[in-house]
């Protein structure tokens, strides 16, 4: 751990200890609520496991796990309303997942094909080009404000993109205008093979919000109840008219950047021991088992319904029928100029039969 | 009534804003001071800061913040200060703007507008003039689109506030003020992806869009009156897409063909008109097809301009060329 690491998670809010004491007084929250926090939190881990399998079947395309980061990408999703919005990158499956996009939705986009996400769910598209997300969550946020409406909008990214110049440009237009966003940085430790050190000489990410006028909050990424905490209160912020919040969440990519990486380039297997301890469903679990709420035949029942779930989510995704091998011209425009017209034309007279 | 390129400009943004609460503007110095060309002037004014808004020096904030205002359900019409500065927002623009229905399964859309002034012959300090249009050709889910006239300026933005998708709108900056046209005051549209013949004719096809045209019209007098040449001339409105219709048309009709534009020459809009011709009525020419063009170096230093920018005399020379027997 770099000396900058070390500070990082002195200063972070936390909730709960390793071993699942409360540290401070925890968000009021329902014990259902609670449990349904603990099963989003495996049903991003099980998707995740689940999808990686598939790849190495040949079954799913490149993905990238989150597996590590349940905590930040659940507790960041879940304090949201049905108005809000919600633009990621492609590691925030969960938040996805919790936000209303249906899981076998999900597992079809890794079939390889365009996933359909409901209107209403109110989710950009997956984003790939790393941190352009955070522009356009600034921009919902800005007609939120302009249109009178009570929505917040949430950009998410990780610790690589704040590097990038839309990052910066999202924070400076989020200050400016006080626009009802939350810009929530997931800093695993890796950007691939580039560790947080090589990314910024700034001592948190947190802390480049003050250059922007942003409130930046540092909070223990693997601690959901401390990452649902402060982003129910920056979301309140947005809510009432008070602005935007920077949020970096202090996690680990325990598996590797995506299907196509392989981290034992770069890493070495004692760091990813390290944060192993630190596991975020691990802490929950070890806190609802202390406060009572979770038994162990429940915690079995918890597992085996998210199997369950994933299982039937990867069947139903496997059942959705194939689009039509010429769908590439399908949302090109409201209509189809002559010119594409005749290009598909053209593409049907070497596509199988549709 | 009688106006400029940016009175009929100005115009269609405050009919616009008028009509629909979901339109805002946004972009560097358009608030109190009107924009730099004053497209925008008193706009904020009349319809408020929450409208029409100064945004930080921040090209690619600007297309990307749009995005967001345009998915949320507003119609944002984003103002970049100078098409040269295009460069710095293409990710925004071009794989996220055009890409919004396409990644979205046609979920949802971008009804955006980007207005940016192009053009040379204004002595503007360097990358303040380039013409970039035939950069966006191969931006599927983009359409480009160049008014020639005040009275077009108003019609064609219009259309591009009022389609579902986004439109990157070039105003030719010498266009701006070089002349007055009557224009309704009222609203009007005028088709995107339509071709408009300036002036019929039956000996050779020009094509040509934005200060072109007017250049174009001169050379076309010209040459009617020295050798009595039939020009057709014919404004492309939009330049992608092209209206292929209204080219091969033209082409079947004359059998000769040159393209004008400011543009450098490589893989641009000539480039494909010639490629349309090509493909759908070459056995109708009688001559290889002239193209008269900006070069394949970068826009020139103010100083230099005028050797660049395509004049009467280079396009009276292409249609001497295309005229021989």
């Amino acid at each position: 751990m770099t000396t900058q690491q070390k500070e990082q998670s002195m200063e972070a809010y936390q909730t709960l200890d390793m071993e699942g004491n409360l540290l401070r007084q925890m968000p009021d929250l329902s014990h259902d609520r609670l449990l349904n926090l603990y099963r989003s939190m495996h049903l991003g881990r099980a998707f995740s496991n689940k999808i990686v399998a598939l790849q190495r079947q040949g079954r799913a395309t490149t993905f990238g796990s989150l597996v590590g980061q349940e905590a930040s990408a659940v507790g960041l999703a879940a304090p949201l309303r049905a108005q809000d919005w919600l633009s990621t990158s492609y590691r925030e499956i969960a938040s996805l997942m919790v936000k209303g996009i249906p899981l076998s939705t999900l597992v079809y986009s890794f079939r390889g094909y365009t996933p359909i996400f409901p209107k209403e769910a109110h989710c950009m598209p997956i984003q790939i080009v790393i941190a352009t997300q955070m522009l356009h969550a600034v921009g919902l946020g800005m007609a939120a404000k302009i249109a009178g409406d009570d929505a917040v909008s949430v950009g998410v990214c990780g610790d690589g993109a704040t590097s990038e110049g839309d990052f910066n440009e999202a924070l400076n237009f989020a200050g400016v205008f006080q626009a009802p966003v939350i810009l929530f940085v997931q800093n695993n430790g890796w950007a691939i093979s580039v560790p947080r050190h090589k990314q910024s000489a700034a001592p948190t990410l947190a802390a480049r919000g003050a250059g922007f006028g942003v409130p930046g909050i540092l909070v223990d990424g693997n601690d959901i109840l401390a990452v649902y905490d402060v982003m129910e209160q920056a979301v309140a912020r947005a809510r009432d008219g008070r602005g935007p919040t920077l949020i970096e969440a202090l996690t680990y990519r325990i598996g590797a950047h995506t299907t196509a990486d392989d981290p034992t380039r770069y890493r070495i297997a004692t760091d990813i021991e390290a944060w192993r301890l630190k596991d975020p469903i691990t802490r929950f679990q070890r806190f609802l088992t202390k406060q009572g709420i979770l038994s162990d035949t429940q915690n079995q029942h918890v597992l085996d319904e998210v199997e369950a779930t994933i299982n039937q989510a990867v069947t139903d995704a496997e059942a959705m029928p194939t689009p039509a091998p010429d769908e590439f011209f399908a949302y090109m425009s409201e209509s189809l100029s002559p010119r594409l017209q005749a290009q598909r034309d053209d593409a049907r007279r070497f596509l199988p039969e549709m | 009534m009688q106006m400029t390129m940016i009175e009929a400009l100005n115009n269609a943004l405050a009919l616009e804003l008028e009509r629909d609460s979901r339109v805002v503007m946004l972009g560097q110095d358009i608030g109190v001071n009107g924009g730099v060309f004053r497209v925008t002037e008193k706009l904020q004014q009349k319809f408020g800061e929450q409208r029409v808004f100064d945004t930080p020096l921040s090209e690619s904030a600007i297309i990307g913040s749009s995005i967001g205002m345009a998915v949320y359900g507003l119609r944002p019409i984003a103002e970049i200060q100078f098409a040269g500065f295009l460069y710095v927002c293409m990710n925004q623009l071009v794989s996220q703007a055009a890409r919004v229905r396409f990644r979205s399964g046609g979920v949802q859309t971008c009804p955006l507008v980007v207005r940016a002034p192009y053009g040379g012959g204004v002595r503007t300090p360097e990358m303040h003039s380039d013409s970039l249009e035939g950069v966006f050709m191969q931006t599927a889910g983009l359409k480009v689109v160049i008014p020639s006239s005040p009275y077009d300026a108003k019609g064609l933005l219009a259309a591009a506030v009022a389609d579902p998708d986004p439109v990157l709108f070039l105003e030719n900056i010498k266009l701006y003020r070089s002349f007055r046209q009557e224009t309704p005051q009222e609203y009007y549209t005028l088709p995107l992806g339509k071709a408009n013949v300036v002036l019929e004719g039956t000996d050779v096809s020009i094509f040509a869009y934005g200060a072109m045209v007017a250049v174009v019209l001169e050379a076309a007098r010209a040459t009617q009156e020295a050798a009595g040449t039939s020009c057709e001339v014919i404004d492309l409105r939009t330049v992608w897409p092209l209206d292929e219709e209204a080219i091969v048309r033209s082409v079947e009709k004359t059998g000769r063909a040159i393209i004008v534009h400011e543009a450098g020459r490589a893989g641009g809009v000539g480039a494909e008109i010639v490629s349309i011709i090509n493909d759908s009525c070459l056995y109708s020419l009688l001559k290889p097809v002239g193209r008269v063009t900006g070069y394949d170096t970068p826009y020139p230093v103010p100083g230099q301009e005028d050797y660049y920018v395509p004049t009467s005399a280079r396009v009276q020379a292409a249609l001497q060329a295309v005229m021989e027997e």
